[in-house]
């Protein structure tokens, strides 16, 4: 048995032992399933077994990826216009660094991936967007691209037919919001980071007004594997009611900490303890972010819990990008809510009220608290503000609302802190020096 | 129709309206920053936010923005609940965290869109205890006042100034809490709809900075409904005065025409009242040539000497009302009148009389042109002579964005999704102009030649869509999309003074015709009341009237500097050879000068009167304020001479009397003056006038307490329907076309125009004011084609050395009055010549220096143009004071004593 049967993502480059590039993600089985796909298999039928296999967005939405591509009007455009088929690699959510991981390591799985992609949704235009500060994982795509468009993965005529596909980098200007996938394609014409109204979504009317379709960069990832093996085998990778593994990620006081291509749906305990190697000494977990910065507080009732889609959300968070944040008991978490809202206020575009305005109040009421200058009746006003801007639809995009999530579950789980805070008129966590 | 509830009342909207517009349809009150009547919802501010209710069983709802909301049949809302109207008091609390406190010294206090708002939710306390971001402002020239630190980021600056006007200079920078909506650097805004952003910015960061520099209140201005002087189009205004001065002007709302905006010559153009130049007094010529001011009597006794002559000839103008030309003309009578044109004006004037009169085309009121498919733009630099109708044309060109929208199921109010879909995709808009022009961004395809050589491009092309094959592309284009058009529009003027453009026009329009189109044809006129002379008689031409002053004839010359009209060394024999002159005008010229009588004219802002715009449609403009000193409407003037020479049948008591004899006079029309407008007799509810001072005209006990402390009497109004005081009441229900300013409870700002109009972007209560003087015949003059010649008379101008030159109007400085307004002087150019490269190099002239020529009055800077052809050359009009373009080739040679203008205020450098 290949270690491809069980880490699809992964499992080629452990077996290389580093990068993997043309010859050895041939020799590995590489761009077998595109050949397939595109060779003898229908746009519908690609769709159809992406839908089977239960592929859902890796980006953190978790949307289910063949039903996505479903909503691109099948066949040539009537006007003969374009499609576009973007990925987005603008990984920007703080603790995340998967798809770097994956494009620095295995770039070809990526193309392979939107190869069959862009033949599933007839677009014969990809872009990465890629975040601006990924050097290396630019340059490493880039030379994978060179290789497959001299390989012939690439171009025109593609594995005997007629199908054509030009595939780009962009590398973003570097804005958090470029990973809003309307934002994102603002910024691939060229105009401001963002978002836009939906409807009309993107698979009607996305870049440059045509039919597109963004996904991140690990869901591209795992589509070959689902057309070579079959979405039964896929299904089957994943211990829970998801599909599939997952690559998932532990940043914090761990001894181990990482990246892990796991079956989708293993413990949050299990990761941390057994792949990323417990707590360090001396320090223990009081709480963590599951899948980056834009996701609710879980605490010690939650560890337990498989890390999957459903279940997350079941317990008031999101799985999002899968990559965990953890809280030790040496941590203030009211200056951790500061550093996360000041990110937040700080990536906000500055379109609508709500985020542009609120979050640097909140950040502002954050950093009172904080150093002591708290007033009774703040928590107040943060609950207020995070009632109002949180809420989906109070604010234009999912921005605000994703910023909001880690400080109402911290103002829900951590709320003595806080008083403390405001009625010391102090940070208790400074005490021995340590912020 | 759709029924929707809105806090347990039922209403009624078209399916799809947007709520925020379904909402205030209704005159209900729903607080708004960023979505704008004419520009849609992008969703912004989330201040509109109401509950909608799944359905009646749903007692909780969900908090949802109306401006992004279509109203569904049965849909249930509620402005009221205590939900919604507490998270629009947050909106107005996060917008208010960096909002300034300085309303007491803000130009837009108390007429301010975010005061009013604020208000209206309630919030009033102030929670945040951080400091306030400020900015460094940008000097944005002479009419624009910038101040940053006041600005919510609602993105309409950027939305009108970009997405709907084209602006490329006005953008937003920065992101978060940071957005900066300003220049990339200090420097003049180069659209000439920046005005605008005055009304469209919610608050006080674009302000009108003439205003600025003396600013009042809304409430302590005396306004009236007046109408824009600047050109033809006849775009309504409020025009205001405060201490005898006209402090500003702004856009009043007609269905028909402007609709929310104005060009900046309409808006800036009108300080031409308060000019040192204004001439104030009566004045006789003494024996020695030294004018003697302040004794009416005695003007008017040297005036009437001069009127009891055998021979007097009365000159007319295209600047002055419908009122002041009728009354010269009963003054002197029709054989001895002349409408003031120039001969090359009154050929291409009287060529339009005939179009509109015989050939039962179509004439596009603006909001038709914005209906438009396709557009041929023929001859006329419309964004320099009709700024208006070129922004109307550049709406016309995104009607297919919205076909595009409605196949692809987004909102048509939902712009950014509407223009996001469509990226760049216009309907056709083809051009053919003499040189480069602000619509050829939005082109299809333009083609370069002068006045003659686009009448035969013109002509080319109706005889393409007759069947008739041409090898020229751009002929083959225009006739293929014209022909395959649903509402082909046509736009051509006067202002290239050359007939054949407008034979040509109509030779389309007719071939169209005859392929079962009809097309829509508007030719612009170059003045305010241009078309009353079209329809107007005269019994001598400027020539002749000219020829008989040399010989002695005396003259009354009314509101008209002739040297404008014709070759100063005719002008000259005839100003010294006549018997004696009476000259009416606004301001000193040099016609003024050579009069042996002057009489002070009011100013269009200083008396009640009618213009007669390029549809024809006569819109009466009101008196704002009473003139100082000696000065009296012209007609008043003339009136006035005529009784004290028994002439009553061109003497008349009110305006009123004057209108209705003139329209009388005019030959085929039939046209009251009640359809124009509301007479002197009109009252609301029974006997109110209508109040040109507001309800809350404060400091009116403190005007000249410096000389009396009593307050003054207020003048008697004996001629409109309005007051000279606060005594009466907004005619806002009765009839929307004479309200003196908008202002509605809760509304103070110019966003309360909705509460005068049947709905939001429908016409004003009781119908938009004026009437057209003749509407389409229902059946054209079928002898047109053989009455008409269609044929291009010949190359008009030829080369006969040097450079031919053609005129070329500038917004800023070519319009007579308006240059002398001071903005508009800060902001126009010096005397210039568009050039082609290859012409220049041959000068040695490069941009910036100057050239000069025998045939022209003084230096010129030469700009380059590369769509001017060569052996050509563009020359600026009226910016040296002077109009005629010589009719042969001119020789220019370099200047280098020439020195550049500097546009606006001495330019400021920003701050890094």
């Amino acid at each position: 048995m290949s270690l491809l049967d069980t880490k699809p993502l992964t499992g080629r480059v452990e077996e290389v032992g580093g990068p993997v590039f043309l010859a050895d993600y041939e020799a590995g089985g590489g761009y077998v399933a595109a050949r397939k796909a595109i060779g003898q298999m229908t746009p519908s039928e690609v769709i159809d077994e992406v839908k089977d296999s239960n592929l859902r967005g890796r980006g953190g939405a978790g949307f289910p990826t063949g039903t996505k591509w479903g909503f691109v009007p099948p066949g040539p455009s009537p006007d003969g216009g374009v499609k576009y088929l973007v990925c987005n690699g603008d990984e920007m959510e703080p603790g995340t660094f998967k798809d770097r991981w994956l494009i620095s390591n295995n770039p070809h799985s990526l193309i392979e991936g939107m190869l069959i992609g862009a033949y599933a949704i007839g677009a014969t235009k990809a872009y990465v967007f890629l975040r601006g500060e990924y050097f290396e994982p630019k340059a490493k795509l880039a030379k994978a691209i060179d290789e497959a468009q001299a390989a012939g993965y690439l171009g025109n005529g593609l594995f005997g037919t007629d199908f054509d596909l030009d595939l780009r980098i962009h590398s973003s200007g570097g804005r958090y919001i470029c990973g809003e996938e309307t934002a994102l394609l603002n910024a691939l014409e060229g105009k401001r980071a963002q978002p836009r109204n939906k409807p009309p979504f993107p698979p009607a009317s996305g870049a440059w007004g045509r039919p597109t379709i963004v996904n991140n960069v690990e869901t591209y990832c795992n589509v070959p594997s689902i057309i070579e093996k079959g979405a039964d085998w896929y299904r089957d990778l994943g211990l829970t009611e998801d599909a599939g593994t997952k690559i998932y990620g532990v940043s914090g006081r761990v001894n181990k900490p990482g990246l892990w291509e796991l079956p989708i749906g293993t413990t949050i305990r299990e990761i941390i303890e057994e792949h990323a190697d417990g707590m360090q000494d001396g320090y223990h977990l009081r709480g963590l972010l599951p899948g980056g910065a834009s996701t609710d507080f879980l605490v010690e009732e939650h560890f337990d819990l498989a890390m999957d889609y459903g279940t997350i959300q079941a317990a008031g968070s999101r799985m999002g990008t899968g990559t965990m944040i953890l809280m030790d008991d040496s941590i203030c978490p009211v200056d951790m809510s500061r550093n996360l809202q000041h990110f937040f206020a700080q990536e906000s575009c500055g379109f609508c009220t709500p985020c542009r305005e609120g979050l640097p109040w909140i950040e502002s009421l954050l950093l009172d608290i904080e150093e002591g200058r708290g007033q009774p009746g703040d928590l107040e006003i943060l609950d207020q503000n995070a009632q109002y801007i949180g809420a989906p639809g109070n604010t234009f995009c999912l921005h605000a609302t994703g910023a909001i999530e880690p400080l109402q579950s911290a103002l829900k789980y951590f709320r003595d802190d806080f008083e403390r805070h405001i009625v010391e008129g102090k940070c208790p966590y400074r005490t021995n020096g340590n912020a | 129709m759709a029924t929707f509830t809105v806090d347990g009342k039922h209403y009624e909207a078209v399916e799809g309206t947007n709520l925020l517009q379904a909402i205030l349809s209704q005159s209900l009150d729903l607080p708004y920053f960023c979505w704008h009547p004419a520009m849609g919802s992008v969703g912004a501010c989330r201040q509109c936010a109401v509950i909608q209710y799944q359905d009646a069983e749903d007692e909780r709802g969900r908090l949802t923005m109306a401006c992004m909301t279509d109203v569904q049949d049965g849909m249930i809302v509620s402005v009221e609940s205590a939900h919604a109207k507490d998270f629009r008091a947050s909106v107005i609390e996060w917008l208010m965290e960096n909002h300034p406190h300085d309303c007491p010294v803000c130009e837009e206090g108390g007429e301010c869109h975010l005061q009013d708002m604020t208000v209206m939710t309630g919030h009033s306390v102030r929670r945040y205890r951080d400091k306030k971001r400020t900015w460094e402002n940008q000097d944005l020239g002479p009419f624009i006042g910038h101040e940053m630190n006041r600005c919510i980021t609602c993105y309409r600056c950027v939305r009108f100034y970009q997405d709907y006007a084209g602006g490329k200079d006005l953008g937003a920078f920065g992101s978060r809490d940071r957005m900066f909506f300003g220049r990339v650097e200090d420097g003049v805004l180069e659209s000439e709809f920046a005005g605008n952003l005055v009304e469209v910015c919610p608050t006080g960061v674009f302000t009108d900075k003439p205003f600025a520099q003396h600013y009042t209140r809304k409430w302590d201005l005396q306004s009236a409904a007046s109408i824009c002087p600047g050109c033809s189009v006849g775009c309504n205004t409020f025009a205001s005065e405060r201490y005898g001065e006209l402090r500003r002007v702004h856009n009043r709302y007609h269905n028909d025409l402007n609709k929310y905006f104005i060009c900046d010559r309409g808006r800036f153009g009108s300080h031409f009242v308060n000019s040192q130049k204004r001439i104030r007094h009566a004045a006789i010529k003494s024996d020695d040539g030294v004018f003697e001011y302040g004794d009416v009597n005695a003007a008017l006794t040297r005036a009437l000497e001069n009127l009891r002559s055998d021979d007097v000839v009365g000159i007319g103008s295209p600047r002055a009302s419908v009122e002041a030309n009728h009354a010269l003309r009963q003054l002197v009578g029709e054989e001895n009148f002349c409408r003031g044109l120039s001969e090359s004006e009154r050929v291409v004037t009287d060529q339009a009389c005939s179009i509109l009169m015989k050939g039962g085309f179509r004439v596009p009121s603006v909001s038709e042109v914005e209906d438009a498919d396709v557009t041929f733009v023929i001859g006329e630099d419309i964004s320099n002579t009709a700024p208006r109708i070129a922004l109307a044309i550049r709406q016309a060109t995104r009607n297919v964005t919205y076909e595009m929208a409605k196949t692809a199921n987004i909102p048509l109010w939902q712009d950014a999704g509407v223009r996001g879909h469509a990226q760049h995709e216009r309907n056709p808009l083809y051009i053919a102009a003499s040189n480069t022009t602000r619509l050829d961004d939005i082109a299809e395809a333009t083609v370069n030649a002068t006045s003659d050589g686009v009448a035969q491009i013109a002509l080319q092309i109706a005889s393409q869509i007759s069947g008739v094959s041409h090898e020229n592309a751009f002929v083959q284009s225009v006739a293929e999309a014209l022909l395959a058009a649903e509402r082909p529009l046509l736009v051509t003027g006067t202002s290239s003074s050359d007939s054949n453009v407008l034979n040509a026009s109509a030779a389309i329009a007719w071939a169209l015709r005859a392929n079962g189109k009809e097309a829509a044809l508007a030719i612009v006129g170059s003045e305010a009341n241009t078309f009353n002379a079209v329809v107007t008689c005269e019994g001598v031409t400027l020539s002749d009237a000219l020829t008989r002053m040399a010989d002695g004839a005396r003259a009354v010359i009314l509101e008209n500097d002739i040297y404008r009209r014709a070759p100063a060394d005719v002008v000259d024999r005839a100003l010294s050879g006549t018997g004696g002159l009476i000259a009416l005008d606004v301001l000193e010229n040099d016609t003024v000068a050579k009069a042996s009588v002057v009489l002070p004219a009011a100013s269009y802002a200083e008396q009640t009167g009618t213009f007669v715009n390029y549809e024809t449609r006569a819109q009466r403009f009101y008196q704002v304020f009473q003139p100082e000193n000696d000065i009296l409407p012209s007609w008043r003037w003339l009136s006035s001479l005529a009784s004290r020479i028994g002439r009553t049948d061109a003497s008349w008591a009110t305006v009123d009397e004057v209108t209705r004899s003139a329209l009388a006079a005019l030959p085929g029309i039939d046209a009251t003056l009640e359809e124009l407008a509301p007479t002197k007799d009109f009252r609301i509810e029974g006997d109110h006038r209508i109040a040109r001072q507001t309800h809350r005209y404060s400091g009116r006990t403190a005007m000249d307490a410096d000389v009396s402390v009593h307050e003054p009497k207020a003048p008697v109004d004996n001629e409109t329907p309005y007051s000279f005081s606060m005594e009466g009441q907004n005619p806002g229900d009765q009839n929307g076309s004479v309200i003196p300013y908008s202002w509605s409870p809760g509304w103070n700002s110019n966003q309360s125009i909705f509460k005068f109009q049947d709905e939001v972007n429908g016409d004003l209560l009781g119908r938009s004011g004026g009437k057209r003087l003749f509407d389409v015949p229902s059946e054209p003059d079928v002898e047109l084609d053989k009455e008409f010649d269609f044929s291009v008379t010949g190359v008009t101008r030829s080369a006969t050395g040097g450079l031919v030159p053609f005129p070329v109007h500038d917004v800023f400085g070519s319009d007579e009055l308006s240059a002398q307004s001071w903005p508009v002087a800060k902001r126009s150019k010096g005397p210039y010549v568009l050039i082609h490269p290859t012409d220049a190099s041959a000068l040695n002239a490069i941009p910036g220096t100057g050239v000069r020529s025998e045939a022209l009055v003084g230096s010129f800077e030469v700009v380059l143009d590369e769509r001017v052809q060569t052996g050509f050359v563009g020359v600026s009009v009226g910016l040296n004071g002077r109009t005629e373009i010589p009719d042969e080739g001119i020789e220019l040679v370099v200047d280098p004593e020439f020195e550049p203008r500097q546009l606006g205020d001495k330019r400021v450098i920003a701050k890094s």
